[in-house]
């Protein structure tokens, strides 16, 4: 099962290639080897965590960060958009604060 | 390296040699239509603006619709207007002639109707496509090149196969002299401090930030999360997840260069090497910016697929995703999916797009030129009145 980790400070990889729940994956991590075991399916070009993520948790890929966890994410769990949530153009958290 | 170039009498040096019919308006926009379909060689861009815009909105359009008569790769242009309309057909006539463009101008009220206005249209194209066809390609730098960035339908192949190959043809493009164009502002969002360490000077760094504010701003009045305009849905089921990741994956294009500066909308850039222009994500708006600008030559990403091309410039479509290439075979021009399956490098696919780029700047037609595509869209800063 093939799956890419782009700089040595990313916490997710992307898969190369769709793969089963409960799959044994090898990623290279800089110069190291890990394993992880994906918790669930994990479609082609989809995310999933290297390490345990805490809510409020940066989620970082090209070495930069691209949003914060927004519930607790443990290693191997699919990382997308029902646990990820943007920093930017968020015109709901605005209006939110509005009606306060 | 050499291409072959149509050399404009004003030094211009376009890779097509195009007859275009340019209604200024919305009424002008099915005449102009019918003008093109009449004479082979031409080719008209309708569209549904020019009429009720005022200050900066109104000079966009204009400065758009004149980029396109100016652009190298067209040798004369037609401008078709209906004769009340606020972006009038003379001033954007006159200011395609000052550049030192071949003009012609058609106005509907004043030939007396749809028929008389086709009429003279379709007599005046014929003379322009028989004078047009004596004007030989000769062998010119690669530098003359104008090159936009573009990518669309992204998905999770984007940023890592398609866009950092594209990035290694811009540079290389760049290393010859040349000039290349990153633009789609919301998708610098996110990513903007790495694009502003690049600038060649703290003002530059600065217009970035601002630009890229301003879209935020926009979006934020909106009162809605960006998520599901920008990042799409088809780019949400690609596997990315906001507009963060999006946009660290788009920037891959424009390579490792210097940033020179920041454009507006449909601006000319003052010179060679890396610059950014503010256009919207959507990539026919974004695309006809940066022709009006005077792109000659586009080359697009795409992960998950999309057929949209130029009325003027021919555009080379590229996917990271080799699914998708033999999906949309019809439409891709280069399969970077090797990269993801792992047979060919990230260097060796950019020195293959920069290869086609010559091929194309040589005559070569790309698969949207082949199909006949010629998107065309001009984007908005104001409210119609």
């Amino acid at each position: 099962m093939r799956a890419i980790v782009i700089s040595e400070k990313d916490n997710v990889a992307t898969a190369l290639e769709d793969i089963p729940a409960g799959a044994q994956v090898k990623v290279r991590v800089g110069a190291e080897e890990r394993e992880i075991r994906v918790a669930t399916a994990i479609q082609f070009g989809h995310k999933f965590a290297l390490r345990p993520i805490p809510k409020g948790g940066e989620i970082i890929k090209y070495g930069e960060v691209m949003g914060k966890a927004t519930v607790d994410i443990n290693r191997g769990e699919h990382v997308h958009v029902h646990n990820v949530e943007s920093q930017r153009g968020r015109g709901d958290l605005m209006a939110k604060e509005a009606e306060r | 390296m050499e291409i072959l170039g149509y050399v404009r009498p004003w030094g211009g040096i376009g890779i097509r040699n195009h007859v275009l019919i340019l209604p200024v308006v919305v009424c002008a926009a099915e005449v102009a239509q019918r003008i093109a379909d009449a004479v082979p060689g031409t080719v008209a861009v309708p569209h549904q603006h020019g009429c009720g815009q005022i200050g900066a909105d109104f000079e966009q359009t204009k400065r758009t619709l004149v980029g396109y008569g100016s652009n190298p790769n067209v040798a004369a242009t037609i401008v078709v207007g209906l004769g009340c309309e606020k972006v009038a057909a003379e001033q954007v006539a006159a200011e395609i002639a000052a550049r030192g463009q071949r003009v012609e101008l058609v106005v509907i009220q004043k030939e007396g109707g749809s028929r008389r206005a086709v009429e003279k249209g379709v007599e005046i194209a014929g003379k322009l496509v028989a004078e047009t066809a004596r004007i030989a390609p000769q062998p010119v730098p690669v530098k003359a090149l104008i090159l936009g960035l573009e990518c669309g339908g992204s998905d999770a192949t984007s940023g890592l196969a398609a866009n950092p190959a594209l990035g290694v043809a811009s540079d290389l493009l760049v290393a010859a002299g040349g000039t290349s164009i990153l633009s789609e502002t919301p998708e610098i969002m996110g990513a903007e401090h790495l694009l502003a360490r690049r600038a060649v000077n703290d003002q530059v760094a600065r217009r970035l930030y601002e630009i890229v504010a301003r879209v935020e701003e926009g979006a934020k009045r909106m009162g809605v999360d960006l998520r599901g305009a920008n990042p799409a849905p088809g780019n949400i089921a690609g596997g990315i997840t906001t507009i963060e990741e999006k946009s660290l994956g788009c920037i891959y294009k424009a390579g490792t260069a210097k940033v020179q500066g920041v454009l507006e909308y449909a601006e000319a850039p003052a010179g060679p090497g890396l610059w950014v222009m503010d256009t919207p994500g959507h990539d026919v708006e974004s695309v006809t910016g940066m022709v009006a600008g005077g792109a000659q030559i586009v080359v697009f990403t795409t992960g998950r697929g999309t057929p949209a091309g130029c009325a003027i410039a021919p555009v080379i479509k590229v996917t990271g995703n080799s699914r998708t290439f033999r999906n949309m075979e019809e439409n891709i021009d280069v399969n970077a999916g090797t990269i993801i399956d792992g047979q060919e490098t990230i260097e060796e696919v950019g020195r293959r797009i920069f290869s086609l780029m010559l091929a194309v700047a040589r005559g070569e037609l790309t698969k949207a030129e082949k199909l006949g595509h010629r998107e065309f869209a001009i984007t908005r800063v104001g409210p119609t009145f």
